[in-house]
């Protein structure tokens, strides 16, 4: 299946990325390329077939609930690109 | 026994960056040299060659030589373990407390991690020396390191031709001298295919042998880290230090770890070789195929007994890996946003910011991924794709399952061709994706696997040859891989750059 310029821009959207116009033409292209590809797999049957997200037989891995130390802020915060006092600071959300 | 490596730089004096861990132990234990001493040879060969070969995003010079101050003094202490004093690079994916770790992604060029990853804690208990951070594939996403967000690291055996990725940086470091051994992560091919076409030794251990605390993730069900070496003693004392449960990763198996050094030099007489028949294709490189059924014969000449095998869904791996890695990229990536981390630009409002932040800071193939795992995650999509992605899954990791019932390892050869050249398949996703076509499954089916050199092509380009296990058996692959080492020379062989 191909997709369409406008996917392309909805995707990107999404994915809160902005395209120019020469991405979205060859973005447009390349994903196409790769999802006609991929849908080869469409040729197996695979009906009955359990989806496997996890190889090993692992199951919930539990804790005891106890204090253990956590990252020093100030070498957290200093790694962030706008600070203030001990928050990080980000452009105004609500009007 | 110590074999010294044939030396074809130069040839005069054998320098201390030439040797290999086993080798500079022994020398270190018996005082006969200092850590200081093996990397002023590191250093001094680094300035020689780096400019040449960029295998580097970032040398840790100063760091090193503090390690080596306390490498010496533990090894006066008698308290050296087998990797006190040994100059080790890491890729630049995983997290060193104190210093840059940048994943080769602009969107990471500022980020100090303030913590250390479990596998560079583990090397630092042992007294490791950090030479430096290794280049990538943004994100770890590629097969050359064209994707770097930064500098294409070279082939040390042809400057012109790409050294694999994602982990080129890593293995073009072991095979120009440029460490004694390397640290790699690999997703879908991203150690053993650099190490092939490195000509060096690749290992990626079974999924959840290794802690990824600190790796930084790109495919969360798919990402190991491992040893790049050279050769397979060296794959066998790393894994050593870095294998092994940890409470900070609920993904890693809590299950006893060998002593994978005592797997080497065991007979593999009557031992079973599965050769896939779905592993030598057509239009495959002939000299790849001929140092590969040659290597092979020399398995059987050990009393191996070869079988062949089938896994019948070799040609979907492709096409799985490429739904499955991108859709959990794309979730995993959501964080860089330029609050916390990294890179941030302006923006009119919040969205505007974040928006800005990643369409500067990501480079094209990240970008391609992300989208390419929206799209299979989107509304409407999820069954078509993900799921799908995730039965074949199943069935590809069945064909292994199946494939093991008759065999104690599967050979194959790591990748189809030798080194390509740079800028070669940058223009055609779908073709650089085609290069990981013999690693991918492995990764998919989380059982491990080494690659070895194994023979050269004509125009004197390493080849590799893979070697599968079952599920937390590495200990098979390291003992057949190293059978084979003894009794060829194809990893004594280095570049001359």
């Amino acid at each position: 299946m191909r997709i369409t310029n406008k996917e392309v821009k909805h995707i990107a959207k999404l994915s809160r990325l902005y395209l120019s116009d020469e991405e979205i033409i060859t973005f447009t292209e390349q994903l196409s390329s790769i999802i006609e590809y991929v849908e080869q797999l469409n040729s197996l049957d695979t009906g009955n077939i359990e989806p496997t997200s996890h190889v090993i037989p692992l199951k919930n891995v539990m804790r005891d609930d106890f204090l253990s130390g956590s990252l020093d802020r100030e070498s957290v915060l200093q790694n962030a690109p706008d600070v203030t006092d001990k928050f990080y600071r980000v452009p105004k959300i609500i009007e | 026994m110590i074999e010294l490596p044939v030396n074809d730089i130069g040839g005069d004096t054998l320098k201390l960056n030439e040797l290999t861990i086993s080798e500079l132990r022994r020398l270190l234990d018996n005082r006969e040299i200092k850590p200081r001493e093996v990397l002023d040879d590191i250093y001094g060969h680094i300035d020689a060659v780096e400019d040449k070969v960029k295998s580097y995003i970032t040398i840790t010079k100063d760091v090193a030589y503090e390690m080596a101050k306390d490498a010496g003094q533990a090894i006066l202490d008698n308290k050296a373990s087998q990797l006190t004093g040994i100059p080790v690079a890491v890729k630049d994916n995983m997290c060193t407390k104190g210093i840059l770790t940048t994943c080769a992604s602009k969107i990471l060029h500022n980020f100090i991690p303030p913590y250390e990853s479990t596998v560079t804690a583990r090397l630092k208990e042992q007294g490791y020396i950090l030479t430096g951070k290794t280049n990538l594939d943004e994100f770890a996403m590629g097969s050359s390191t064209e994707n770097s967000g930064f500098h294409t690291t070279r082939n040390p055996w042809d400057l012109e031709r790409v050294p694999g990725g994602s982990s080129g940086g890593s293995a073009a470091a072991v095979a120009a001298q440029e460490c004694i051994a390397a640290i790699g992560s690999d997703t879908g091919g991203s150690i053993r295919q650099p190490a092939s076409l490195c000509g060096v030794v690749g290992l990626k251990p079974t999924y959840g042998r290794v802690s990824r605390y600190g790796l930084v993730a790109f495919a969360s069900s798919l990402d190991q880290i491992g040893p790049i070496t050279k050769n397979v003693t060296d794959a066998a004392i790393m894994l050593n230090a870095i294998a092994g449960h940890d409470p900070k990763d609920s993904t890693s198996a809590p299950i006893d770890v060998p002593d994978f050094a005592k797997a080497l030099g065991q007979e593999i007489k009557g031992l079973k070789i599965g050769i896939p028949k779905e592993y030598f294709i057509e239009g495959m490189d002939e000299d790849v195929e001929d140092s590969v059924r040659s290597a092979i014969k020399k398995l059987e000449s050990l009393g191996a007994i070869p079988v062949e095998v089938s896994l019948p869904h070799t040609g979907y791996a492709v096409a799985t890996y490429y739904i499955l890695a991108t859709s959990e990229a794309s979730s995993n990536l959501a964080r860089y946003d330029g609050v916390k981390y990294g890179f941030r630009a302006s923006g009119k409002d919040l969205l505007d910011m974040y928006m800005n932040t990643r369409s500067q800071g990501f480079g094209a193939e990240v970008k391609r991924r992300i989208m390419l795992g929206t799209y299979a995650l989107s509304a409407g999509y999820y069954d078509a794709y993900y799921k799908k992605g995730q039965q074949v899954r199943t069935l590809i990791k069945q064909d292994f399952d199946n494939a093991f019932k008759d065999v104690d390892v599967i050979v194959t050869p790591t990748s189809p061709g030798a080194a390509f050249k740079i800028g070669e398949k940058t223009t055609d996703p779908l073709q650089m994706y085609l290069s990981d076509i013999f690693t991918i499954s492995v990764n998919l089916a989380g059982v491990p696997a080494i690659s070895i050199p194994c023979g050269f092509t004509k125009n004197n380009l390493p080849i590799g040859l893979q070697i599968i296990g079952k599920h937390f058996d590495e200990e098979s692959i390291l003992k057949i891989a190293y059978a084979y080492e003894r009794i060829t020379e194809w990893h004594l062989r280095r570049p001359s750059i």
